[in-house]
């Protein structure tokens, strides 16, 4: 049943004399900080900043691809911006994300914890990120990379002269970033929860981020020293990967996608962990089936981990294994479903509002199941022989990573933003920028389905004019998306300085965030705190307004 | 809002007051902080493990493959300088372990003793290794750059069975394999060797033998780590198959 709560006045609220933001000025207060809150601002700017890149590549690709003929960039050209979009959306937007903002800034405070068990190891991460970074721009601006993300040897060691190793060195620092990431979060819920803070009352985001930093921990170690081999491959001609030499490039494909294709969880499930949050508070609804959705995260981890060889079907593994492998892929798709299914139950008879995170996670919702659904096709091996490497590929995990985990990402920062800052966004603006990017992205992305259905493969700057038609579709959704993508940027930078004050709970949330301060103090908590409900109490939170005096200033 | 079951262990014990200066303000406890960074660790070797995962897969299926080029070239590499090698490490693992042991009976010398024998034997283990890839360089089985055949396909050793021209081609690949497989194994040998320096420095100034172990406990949880890995590295590369059924 939902509680129905009304959300408070905030004309009478107030900033906060003391927070994290005024605890020490200047650059060195920010750049040597310790404070997860300060770390996650500065993964925001910087993420902010790489995504931008990555869409502007985006941008231009759409762009050339407006005409059957190739006119706008060269191919090689063409070639390396789709490896430089795919290098830094993946690395340095989608998997840092959520994890190392909102689950940087939210997750200690969660637990009831005064920071993160290894603060300088958080703040290590952050300088992992930005030199990762430095070396992708700079393999950028120096000539630019063309094997597409995902560095296919023998094309990667033997055939291309671009700056790929300046690349796999970028990749290899922005995994260490991840590495560290998961391990200070799976060491945080373990040993830093509040009193009366058991397993089963931590909130979903928890469990959902607990789950990707096992993937991280677990997997990003074999991508870098997939990378060195790579890298030694092309300088030393080791012959690991060499066919000539005795090597074998499926060797490459496997232990690449053994991370590469959990890596694809550990974009999503942060995502996932927005939307449990979002829905329940905008329903005023404990989420249908914690327990159930608590453990399908972890289900997707453990499943995520054997998966990996459905990218490789068209590659030469042999039958058995690609059968076995199809079948552990549908797999997934059951706690998936299981998510989709308990956040359906929960807004069941919820007094529901359509806040903007509420509309970004209903997107999520749609276009998710899209995107998933559309997987379980490509994982039945028929259907994969004919539509991979064609725009049906492209669109199916553009559903997945920009119509779920970007929409849950801008519904998580909306969600979080009055805490964050201690102030609101423009609503109604907002509002209009959810529905803006949710048409431009289906705009931009249902026409690939079909372009690849009828079979344009991926990856070529030219294409036959019977597909002009679905291509400009799609070139013309793109700009609509554009604009979804630049509104929020330009808005939230507005209300930094202009948004109406939030209060300490806006949205009348129970998570332990909600209840402190906006912006948190630098330790969050004047007193450790102790959990005596279960999460997503709201007859809980709706007791506590009826016994708290309320005082102002 | 005082009630923490996990800040009850320090109140016995009169001499450990509030706040020793190693705690760091977001613990509640020393043991907590304690758990905490030993908890960390164990995590940390764990993606150590996933790392090296990636070599050891590569090394069984290629040995798989190319079984005789492999027994081949692992009866090149000297066993004698390996066996010395395996036993220098074990014995610096002990003195480590030495080390924790000091440094939590607050044994300052001992302490001192026990970091500089384990620098010491970690640097006798690179001296042999690097013996050991000299007398590859000599040996022309270096790969890629001065790599030749000829040893396989005429092998001096009566002992060895002759190998045909493309399969001692694969030889290669094992040594490539050995190289990198020791070689990052030597490089985390360096980096451990680094922070015991590091650490000796700073327990000459007598940190660590002030209750304050956990630091060292975790570096010798990944000394531990880097002996283990030679512990399987050594079969592998010098042991299994080494005498060939003729």
């Amino acid at each position: 049943m939902s509680t129905i709560l009304n959300l408070p006045n905030q004309q009478d609220a107030q900033l906060p004399k003391l927070s994290y933001l005024n605890d020490g000025y200047g650059l060195k207060s920010w750049l040597l900080t310790g404070d997860h809150k300060r770390i996650a601002m500065l993964y925001l700017v910087s993420i902010t900043f790489f995504f931008f890149i990555g869409a502007s590549f985006a941008g231009v690709i759409r762009l050339e691809l407006l005409t059957p003929q190739p006119d706008l960039v060269a191919s090689d050209t063409y070639n390396k911006l789709f490896t430089m979009h795919g290098i830094v959306m993946i690395f340095l937007f989608l998997v840092p994300s959520v994890p190392a903002t909102i689950g940087n800034f939210v997750l200690p405070i969660m637990v009831g914890a005064k920071d993160l068990a290894f603060p300088k190891i958080n703040l290590l991460s952050w300088y992992l990120y930005v030199f990762a970074g430095i070396f992708i721009l700079y393999a950028l601006v120096s000539g630019g990379v063309d094997t597409g993300w995902t560095f296919t040897t023998p094309l990667s060691t033997h055939y291309l002269n671009t700056h790929v190793i300046t690349a796999a060195v970028g990749v290899f620092i922005a995994g260490f970033s991840s590495i560290f990431t998961g391990l200070n979060f799976i060491v945080t819920v373990h040993r830093m929860r509040c009193p009366g803070m058991t397993w089963f009352r931590l909130p979903l985001f928890i469990w959902a981020h607990y789950a990707t930093s096992i993937l991280m921990v677990l997997g990003t170690p074999v991508l870098a020293i997939t990378l060195v081999l790579v890298a030694l491959e092309r300088t030393v001609g080791i012959g690991v990967f060499d066919p000539t030499k005795g090597g074998d490039p499926l060797l490459f494909q496997h232990l690449f996608w053994f991370y590469s294709h959990p890596a694809v969880y550990i974009m999503i499930l942060p995502g996932m962990a927005v939307i449990s949050e979002v829905i329940s508070t905008f329903s005023r609804k404990r989420v249908f089936g914690y327990t159930a959705v608590a453990f399908s995260s972890v289900a997707i981890a453990v499943f995520g981990f054997f998966v990996w060889a459905h990218h490789m079907f068209i590659m030469g593994v042999s039958n058995y294994s690609a059968l076995v492998f199809s079948l552990l892929t549908m797999l997934v798709a059951v706690p998936s479903a299981i998510k989709i299914f308990n956040w359906s139950a929960t807004l069941y008879k919820g007094s529901i509002t359509f806040e903007t995170p509420m509309l970004y996670a209903f997107g999520f919702m749609g276009l998710f199941t899209i995107g998933g659904l559309t997987g379980v096709f490509l994982g039945s091996m028929g259907m994969d022989i004919h539509l991979t490497e064609t725009y049906f590929i492209v669109a199916h995990f553009h559903f997945v990573m920009v119509g779920g985990m970007l929409m849950a990402y801008l519904s998580g920062i909306h969600f979080w933003w009055p805490k964050m800052t201690g102030r609101m966004y423009p609503e109604s603006m907002s509002k209009m920028s959810a529905v803006i990017t949710f048409v431009g992205f289906i705009l931009t992305f249902f026409p690939q389905f079909i372009v690849g259905y009828l079979g344009m493969p991926r990856r070529y700057h030219a294409y036959p004019p019977e597909f002009q038609v679905l291509n400009v579709l799609s070139t013309a959704g793109a700009t609509v998306l554009g604009i979804g993508y630049l509104l929020p940027l330009l808005y939230m930078t507005w209300s930094l300085r202009y948004g109406k004050i939030a209060g300490s709970n806006p949205w009348q949330a129970t998570g332990l965030e909600w209840q402190i301060q906006s912006p948190p103090l630098t330790e969050n908590f004047i007193e450790t705190p102790i959990m005596d409900h279960e999460a997503y109490d709201y007859e809980w939170l709706a007791n506590k307004h009826e016994h708290e005096v309320t005082t102002v200033g | 809002m005082d009630s923490q079951a996990i800040a009850t262990g320090h109140e016995e014990s009169p001499e450990a007051h509030e706040h020793p200066p190693y705690l760091r303000h977001h613990f509640v406890t020393v043991e907590q902080q304690a758990e905490t960074a030993s908890f960390g660790m164990w995590l940390f070797l764990l993606t150590e493990i996933m790392f090296f995962g990636g070599l050891f897969m590569a090394y069984l299926l290629y040995r798989n493959w190319y079984y005789d080029a492999f027994v081949a070239s692992s009866n090149t590499l000297g066993i004698g300088l390996g066996t010395t090698n395996t036993a220098v490490l074990i014995l610096s693992s002990f003195t480590m372990a030495m080390g924790v042991y000091s440094a939590e009976t607050r044994n300052r010398k001992g302490l001192l003793t026990s970091l500089s024998l384990t620098i010491m034997l970690g640097l006798v283990f690179l001296g042999i290794k690097t013996i050991e890839y000299h007398d590859k360089y000599t040996e022309h089985h270096i790969p890629g750059a001065n790599f030749s055949v000829e040893d396989f396909v005429h092998p001096t050793d009566k002992r060895d069975v002759p190998l045909a021209p493309d399969m001692a081609q694969h030889a290669q690949l094992f040594f490539f394999l050995y190289f990198a497989m020791t070689g990052m194994h030597a490089l985390h040998m360096i980096i451990g060797i680094s922070i015991l320096f590091i650490l000796l420095v700073q327990a000459w100034h007598g940190a660590y033998t002030n209750g304050h172990t956990s630091t060292i406990d975790n570096f010798g949880l990944y000394w531990h780590f880097v002996d283990i890995v030679w512990i399987f590295l050594f079969p592998l590369l010098y042991l299994i198959s080494r005498h060939p059924l003729k």
